[in-house]
């Protein structure tokens, strides 16, 4: 539980990516109520302040909203989830590519491979986090 | 190596007339006018010929988890000690919530003390009577509710408790009151994984806007996400304080990697 952070990235940056992603998956529900801020810092095991300022970010993206009397909910903007979840995605992929790249194979190997692996089947697992 | 600007050195021939360039003023530690719980300036303490503390500047707001960070001898616990009033003979200057250390320092500090502090008979239920007679802002509800959560017994001997078990129950006492400042001396040093895990959620859910919590630690990898400031202390110096996401974001690592840098043994 200790090391679900990575060590070399501010915290709240990876809160961020996290919830950024539980919204495009939709695990997170556009116009959803979010806990507080309390709630969720003991969820997530991290400083209320971390967690208030990874909040913080989200609504500078205009992800999350506040309302004043009833709380924080996430964004009913389809058109920014959908947008943020096709960045998500090129991210993904992009660094997929990369570590391919690494390993040697070429853009068009790493297709063909991707292609197979699909085909077969093999990727039941969501690897989400 | 480390950064020139975000490492605060303080040359180690120095003497109380250079306490101008304290690291409160240096650093980026955000006091304003929210108020300040406490402050230190040109705080001393010698034991003897050996020097635990060096003119220490520091202050610290409401609202927060600051861990105190330091290897062993570094002057760790005789800081809180001082802010704890347990020591009271120093140079410099500490008040908290704006009075001298004092009795009415003492009503608004809630101290975990590195060693255990009963006598030998005692059983949780005279604990929670001691205090319930000493601390006006002890809530025995809450605290009867943690020795439930944590499977301890009210009536088992404080002194047949594991190692692990007293520290739970130490620390259960000392967040059942609402206190103003919390100060931790090691509170995870014994327990196991799963215990400790239990003990950072009993900090985090006893966190309130206006208290702060100031706690030391070695198992710094553990506990770091709590934390939001981060103090390093060496050899009785402040060397490094502020906020650990600005640290994590500009050194690239962990607090647990770069301690591990600046205490290179």
């Amino acid at each position: 539980m200790a090391n679900q952070y990575q060590a070399n990235m501010p915290i709240y940056l990876q809160l961020v990516d996290s919830f950024k992603f539980k919204i495009a998956s939709g695990e997170l529900k556009a116009g959803s109520k979010l806990d507080s801020v309390r709630d969720l810092a003991i969820r997530y095991e991290v400083n209320p302040n971390t967690m208030q300022r990874a909040l913080a970010e989200l609504e500078r993206d205009g992800l999350v909203y506040t309302d004043r009397t009833v709380g924080r909910f996430i964004t009913e903007n389809e058109e920014l989830i959908n947008k943020m979840r096709e960045s998500t995605a090129h991210e993904i992929i992009g660094q997929f590519i990369r570590q391919m790249k690494r390993l040697g194979y070429s853009d068009l190997e790493a297709l063909e491979m991707m292609k197979k692996v699909l085909e077969k089947g093999e990727s039941q697992n969501d690897g989400t986090k | 190596m480390m950064e020139q600007n975000n490492i605060q050195q303080f040359g180690s021939g120095d003497d109380e007339g250079k306490a101008a360039t304290s690291a409160s003023e240096v650093l980026p530690s955000g006091t304003g006018e929210t108020g300040e719980l406490v402050r230190i300036t040109g705080l001393t303490k010698k034991y003897g010929k050996k020097t635990a503390l060096s003119n220490v500047n520091l202050t610290l707001e409401p609202g927060r988890i600051v861990g105190l960070l330091g290897p062993n001898g570094s002057g760790k616990t005789t800081l809180m000690k001082i802010l704890a009033g347990t020591i009271k003979d120093f140079q410099g200057s500490v008040t908290v919530n704006g009075k001298e250390i004092g009795p009415e320092t003492k009503a608004i500090i809630s101290y975990l003390p590195d060693t255990t502090y009963h006598s030998p008979w005692m059983r949780p239920s005279d604990m929670i009577a001691l205090f319930r007679d000493f601390y006006a802002d002890f809530d025995e509800q809450k605290c009867r509710g943690m020795l439930r959560r944590l499977g301890l017994d009210e009536k088992q001997k404080i002194s047949t408790m594991s190692k692990g078990m007293m520290e739970k129950f130490q620390l259960c006492m000392v967040m059942s009151r609402n206190a103003r400042l919390y100060i931790l001396d090691e509170p995870i040093g014994g327990v196991d994984p799963a215990a400790r895990d239990f003990i950072l959620d009993t900090i985090l859910t006893n966190y309130s806007e206006d208290a702060t919590i100031f706690m030391s630690t070695h198992l710094i990898s553990d506990v770091e996400r709590i934390f939001d400031t981060v103090i390093f202390l060496k050899e009785g110096e402040i060397v490094l304080q502020g906020d650990i996401d600005n640290i994590r974001e500009k050194e690239g690592k962990s607090i647990d990697e770069l301690f591990r840098e600046v205490f290179k043994c």
